[in-house]
């Protein structure tokens, strides 16, 4: 037997190994793998009649799909199927996210050089489309889509929410073909709301305007705030009501001045998306609102300038200069609505706390 | 249980009410302003106006007849919102599966705002995108999917004109359509029970093996819901159209011939020249597609509902 003095205490470090994660190495080596596939992949289109983006991308998944295939020999047949559908997601996922990436990046370069220091003041009063582009601007078209989108902020936001404390609070009779209607109504066609303000707005004033624009925009708005809205309401706690109640409130004193309050910010995330919906709506205005060429005040007195309305018209005078000043303003009206999406986030992140 | 409210509260549910069924109302109100401004177009077409194959004003003074018909656009509507779901389903079905189970938790968020971002990209972008950027190479697939499978009436071309045909148009609206049904389903894969998922790798199942034996059956309504949900977007999709595809009022279905439309883009082409009688055309042609798209709708609504409902 042993003396206590020959008892050694051994500590023994474990390094935490993380079996579901590739070690570094093996990482460093698909990476010069890929790259090395990238290469030959480039070549390929450089050589043969394969080409383009496109080209290059299919080239490059068949490699990569030849590798998996390779690789997976002799792992058992779940593994490898496992294996090959994985690289076929992905590039699946690639593919789905290609054009909208693609967007934003033409809308970047092809847009950039059309802007200059005056481009978001001036109007196209004495500009013509064709003019060299460190003349004229979007200013007017700012103010026109301003003018009616908050005109159509005016109106959708009460009765938006009106829907959402309808669904919520009150949860009436019809809350179950409210909530249906809502949810349908946000896939009426543009176009068709363009249609129904014509027939009855412009039918009865006998002229265009800004006004008959943002109402044709507020058909389109009312679902998005009406849907947030209850989303908002819906994340109140009920003990918060239950309290309100507890101390006496009524109904309407516990929403209007406990439930609603609460969500403040909820519900101005709800007209931020409802406007970010609709400010690139082009569809209604064309039968609306029209366009013009001059800054413009007052919402009520004939054709209004907007920021789709300013793009479609210069995509289709279709001159060089024309459709650069179209990716310009498409540039322009890609950042208002990054800039709405960015201030919704920030304060839809504010109630949750 | 009876509940007896206070004056206040009552006055507070009358004008709650109100506002909520003011969006009732308005969808009503479309619905009967179209119809009632187009009636006399169906009277005097009759089923023609679905089914015929023209579109002339007349000459006015009666000698050539004004006839109306929306057949082709709406078998352009169709085939152009067909083809964008082709692609678009298997696309997005790739991407929700890719973003739930296959990104690194860090680039997934970053993923899940841009998608959202992506679903308010203004429709008319994609239009523009489409004919600057996207239809040169849409035109080199027309070109190769001609040359090889040509002899299928369906993709046959005569001319070897491929640009602005219903086939580009169908790919760019469904570049459109690929974020909100990406999202759907996305939503409704992340709802799977997690328990059901580790249960599959815990009986050694693999990453495909569990997606296919669990998550996928799972969210094959939500799929359909957000397909659909896409669909009427594809279907009632006006600019995007409007810039991609030659008007050309006959049936195509030689989906790579430059010539096509749809009744949205018929509206926003006829609307600015349009005498009296035309114009109730239009409106009895809008209030076609407001039936169509809002069925459609009506039918994703309750699909997709039906599928929330399900889930604890």
């Amino acid at each position: 037997m042993s003396s206590t003095s020959d008892l050694t205490i051994q500590v023994v470090e474990a390094t935490p190994t993380q079996p579901w994660h590739k070690p570094r190495a093996e990482q460093r080596r698909d990476a010069l793998v890929y790259l090395a596939l990238a290469v030959v992949a480039y070549a390929i289109v450089m050589v043969t009649g394969i080409a383009g983006p496109d080209g290059f991308a299919l080239v490059f998944f068949v490699e990569v799909l030849l590798l998996t295939i390779l690789r997976s020999r002799g792992i058992g047949k779940a593994k490898s199927t496992n294996a090959i559908i994985s690289t076929v997601i992905g590039a699946g996922a690639v593919v789905a996210f290609a054009p909208w990436m693609s967007i934003f990046v033409s809308l970047v370069t092809k847009g950039f050089h059309g802007l200059y220091v005056g481009y978001l003041f001036h109007d196209m009063r004495v500009t013509t489309p064709d003019d060299e582009l460190n003349m004229g601007g979007v200013g007017h078209a700012i103010i026109g889509s301003m003018l009616m989108v908050l005109i159509a902020t005016a109106i959708t936001l009460p009765l938006g929410i009106l829907s959402g404390v309808y669904l919520t609070e009150v949860r009436g009779r019809l809350t179950k073909v409210v909530r249906f209607v809502i949810q349908s109504m946000s896939g009426v066609p543009s176009i068709v709301a363009g249609l129904f303000i014509y027939t009855t707005v412009i039918a009865l004033t006998g002229s265009f305007s800004g006004f008959a624009g943002a109402l044709a925009l507020s058909v389109l708005m009312l679902p998005t705030v009406a849907r947030t809205s209850e989303e908002v309401l819906k994340l109140v706690p009920e003990d918060l009501r239950a309290v309100s109640y507890a101390l006496g409130a009524r109904q309407w004193r516990s929403s209007l001045m406990v439930v609603l309050p609460t969500v403040r910010s909820g519900l101005t995330t709800a007209a931020i998306l409802g406007v970010a919906r609709v400010v690139g709506e082009t569809a209604p205005l064309l039968l609306t609102a029209l366009s013009n060429n001059a800054f413009k005040f007052n919402p009520f007195n004939g054709p209004i300038a907007s920021m789709p309305m300013y793009i479609f018209g210069l995509l289709q005078i279709g001159t060089e200069y024309s459709i650069a000043r179209a990716w310009s303003g498409s540039l322009v009206l890609m950042l208002i609505v990054l800039a709405l999406f960015i201030t919704a986030r920030r304060l839809g992140g504010k109630d949750k706390r | 249980m009876h509940v007896v409210y206070s004056l206040g509260d009552r006055i507070f549910r009358r004008v709650v009410t109100a506002g909520a069924v003011t969006s009732l109302l308005v969808l009503a109100l479309i619905g009967l302003f179209l119809f009632a401004r187009g009636v006399e177009i169906f009277r005097d077409m009759g089923p023609k106006f679905i089914t015929g194959t023209n579109w002339t004003a007349g000459s006015g003074d009666g000698i050539i007849p004004a006839e109306f018909s929306i057949g082709p656009m709406l078998a352009g509507t169709i085939v152009t919102s067909l083809i964008a779901l082709f692609f678009a389903v298997p696309l997005s079905i790739a991407g929700a599966l890719y973003m739930e189970f296959f990104a690194p938790a860090k680039i997934k968020s970053t993923l899940v705002s841009m998608l959202d971002l992506a679903a308010a990209i203004p429709s008319l972008f994609f239009g523009l995108w489409g004919i600057q950027v996207f239809s040169s190479m849409g035109e080199r697939w027309a070109a190769l999917t001609s040359h090889y499978l040509g002899w299928f009436p369906l993709f046959n071309n005569e001319l070897g004109i491929f640009g602005r045909s219903p086939f580009i148009a169908g790919l760019v609206l469904a570049a459109m359509i690929v974020p909100i049904i990406t999202s759907v389903s996305r939503e409704v894969y992340s709802r799977t029970p997690r328990e059901l998922v580790d249960s599959c790798y815990a009986l050694g199942g693999t990453r495909w093996g569990a997606i296919r034996a669990v998550v996928l059956p799972f969210g094959r309504s939500g799929v359909v819901g957000g397909a659909m949900l896409g669909l009427g977007r594809a279907l009632g999709e006006t600019v995007a159209v409007y810039l991609l595809l030659n008007l050309v009022f006959k049936y195509n279905f030689n989906i790579l011939e430059s010539e096509g439309g749809n009744i949205a883009s018929l509206i926003a082409t006829k609307f600015g020249e349009a005498t009296p009688y035309e114009l109730k055309a239009l409106l009895a042609a809008g209030f076609v597609l407001f039936l169509l798209t809002l069925s459609v709708n009506m039918a994703a609504t309750a699909v997709v509902q039906r599928t929330a409902k399900a889930q604890p």
